[in-house]
């Protein structure tokens, strides 16, 4: 077999195991589920109020929430993948895969495709929970599955930090922490949750290259869903090309971290 | 690979060889020069106490570490130039069982079949005959989770021999595993070893390796210490041990100036057992003539025994700590 048909066959075998490591665990899909729907609720009709201005329409702040949440819930499962390698290496799986005549690649490739599958479920339980608290897809159909295909990009390439994250962890429980803390300023230093404008100095700055702001903010178009009505409009080259530069620094971070994250997995040693 | 394609070693039959093994985890030396080679189709037993280096070298000869000095060859393969190579033609069962917790056994046995290249078919078939032939078939659509610590072992063991690998490596088998399983474990080890693989087997049992292995390397903090058969290591510590208990602990000294006369060593006493034991190197002869001395001087004999030296006593011998001690600190 050549070399590129056995990397995608160990890859499609890999996201196999991993998916099935899933399904016997379904407990780990309600896990990544009812997080984000309780963030939902929160947004929605804790701060929904306030931050959708005073007297503000409440039910225009769910729907610019939505793009937001659903890019933060798939960003945040890259730390599933931090753990799912942290397990591996402890479980001295990792030496396994090590030991034989695989791709190298492939053992990372499978990971990060089995959590974006991962993703697609969470995804869906989701669109469902924003339809119930009134959001809706203003733009077409093609707009909204690249709406879609937007966020799972960019949760792919953030899928490749949290394998490098994983595989250089030292222990599980290293792993669990680092896989997280660094989500949080991802996130909420951005155009996810409160009008990008608002922010102030240098956190404006951050959150205006955050490429998390560009992915929400493209996905945020293509749903069609507008911000509330009253919030200065961003501006500036990434929030004007959103889409281009959301795709290009995904690109630009699996460019950087695939090389990485392979290059420890030929070095790690188990325990 | 087919069964006819074992025993292609590199030539002159030799499957494994290393030369001059040296790794550092800073300044612990976890191997010193390590050497060895194993003729193909033959056992090595590679034997030593925690932290000797056992685990070191065969991450090294199953090409997951680089060492920092030396060279080692496996199945014709160099392990530094040729990692893939190598990798086609080992099967590995680490220290720890590297089972997939969440898949049932078989689906672990497929899995990796399927890393080795074979196709769907092919994977199934040769996980539900290994699944047999480690008498798994009954659990084996049962995720490995349940499974026993016995039939875990047994399980990444069949994981290492879904390719017919031509050399196999275990890393401590056994340590772990109840007596009953433990003897489950070696009938399988010797089956594997009547197909005809090389197989390089580490272990802290001394038992062990006597049983299994066709030749033994001891290795101690990272350098060789001994190399030979069994026997030959046995004999290493000259001789054979003579001991007997007399009935009266006032016939001690007596015992002891009979032994002496007749052995080559000094004699060693268990005052509270009335033990005495003495090296001979005449066997059956020397104690004929102990037996008749103690007659002649009326020392009454209760037990009598002759016996080759254990391995344990080799490795005490030879590093002046038990197998199993803690390593005194230097
Ligand atoms: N990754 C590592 N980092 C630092 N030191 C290590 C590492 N791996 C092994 N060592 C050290 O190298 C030495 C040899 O270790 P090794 O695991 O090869 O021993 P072993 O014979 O397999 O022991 P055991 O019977 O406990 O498995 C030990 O002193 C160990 O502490
Ligand atoms: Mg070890």
């Amino acid at each position: 077999m050549n070399g590129a048909g056995k990397i995608l066959t160990d890859s499609g075998v890999i996201t196999w195991r991993n998916v099935m490591n899933v399904r016997r665990n379904p407990e780990w899909l309600l896990g990544a589920t009812l997080f984000p729907i309780m963030f939902v609720l929160m947004f929605a009709y804790v701060f929904g109020g306030a931050i959708g201005g005073p007297g503000g329409d409440s039910g225009q702040y769910r729907e610019f929430l939505i793009a937001g949440i659903f890019a933060q819930t798939v960003a945040f499962n890259s730390s599933y993948t931090v753990i799912g390698f942290a397990n591996d290496l402890q479980k001295g799986i990792i030496d396994r895969f090590r030991s034989l005549p695989m791709s190298r690649l492939a053992v990372i490739l499978g990971r990060t495709t089995a959590d974006q599958v991962l993703s697609l479920v969470v995804l869906f339980v989701m669109s469902i929970c924003g339809l119930l608290i009134g959001w809706r897809i203003r733009g077409s159909v093609l707009d909204a599955i690249l709406g879609y295909l937007m966020i799972l990009l960019f949760a792919f390439a953030l899928s490749w930090v949290g394998a490098y994250i994983g595989l250089v962890s030292r222990s599980v429980e290293v792993a669990n922490s680092a896989g997280l803390i660094w989500m949080f300023p991802l996130t909420f230093i951005s155009s996810a949750f409160v009008p990008q404008e608002s922010l102030p100095g240098v956190l404006g700055t951050i959150a205006d290259w955050n490429p998390f702001t560009a992915a929400v903010n493209a996905t945020r178009d293509l749903f069609g869903n507008a911000s509330p009505a009253g919030w200065a409009a961003p501006s500036g080259w990434p929030a004007d090309n959103a889409a281009l530069y959301a795709v290009l620094s995904s690109v630009a971070i699996i460019a950087i971290f695939a090389p990485l994250a392979t290059a420890r997995y030929r070095k790690v040693a188990s325990r | 690979m087919s069964e006819s394609d074992r025993g292609m070693g590199g030539q002159s039959g030799v499957a494994v060889r290393a030369r001059g093994l040296v790794k550092s985890y800073g300044s612990t030396r976890a191997l010193d020069g390590v050497d060895l080679e194993i003729p193909t189709g033959q056992v090595l037993g590679l034997l030593g106490p925690n932290g000797a280096g056992k685990t070191t070298t065969v991450r090294i000869l199953t090409t997951l570490l680089r060492p920092d000095e030396g060279e080692a060859e496996v199945a014709g393969h160099d392990v530094l130039a040729d990692p893939d190579g190598v990798r086609r033609s080992i099967g590995l069962s680490g220290q720890y069982a590297a089972v997939d917790e969440n898949l049932t056994g078989f689906e672990n046995l497929y899995l990796v079949g399927r890393l080795y290249g074979k196709r769907k078919a092919e994977a199934r078939e040769r996980a539900r005959e290994l699944l047999r032939r480690f008498q798994l078939d009954e659990a084996g659509d049962r995720p490995a989770k349940g499974y026993s610590g016995g039939m875990r072992r047994r399980l990444d063991l069949a994981g290492a021999l879904v390719a017919e690998p031509s050399v196999v490596v275990l890393d401590e088998p056994t340590t772990g595993l109840d007596p009953r399983g433990r003897i489950d474990m070696w009938e399988v080890i010797e089956q594997l070893v009547a197909t005809g693989a090389t197989v390089l087997l580490t272990t802290q049992y001394l038992e062990e390796a006597d049983r299994l292995a066709d030749s033994i390397v001891v290795i101690d903090k990272g350098k060789v210490i001994a190399r030979g058969t069994a026997d030959e290591l046995k004999a290493q510590i000259g001789g054979e041990r003579l001991n007997l208990v007399v009935a009266e602990q006032e016939q001690i000294p007596a015992a002891v100036r009979v032994l002496e006369s007749v052995g080559t060593s000094e004699a060693t006493v268990d005052e509270h057992s009335r033990r005495v034991e003495v090296l001979v190197d005449t066997g059956p002869k020397a104690l004929v003539e102990a037996l008749r001395l103690l007659d002649a001087e009326r020392v009454t004999v209760q037990d009598v025994g002759l016996h080759r030296p254990t391995l344990d006593d080799v490795f005490l011998a030879l590093t002046g700590h038990g197998a199993e001690e803690e390593v005194p600190a230097s």
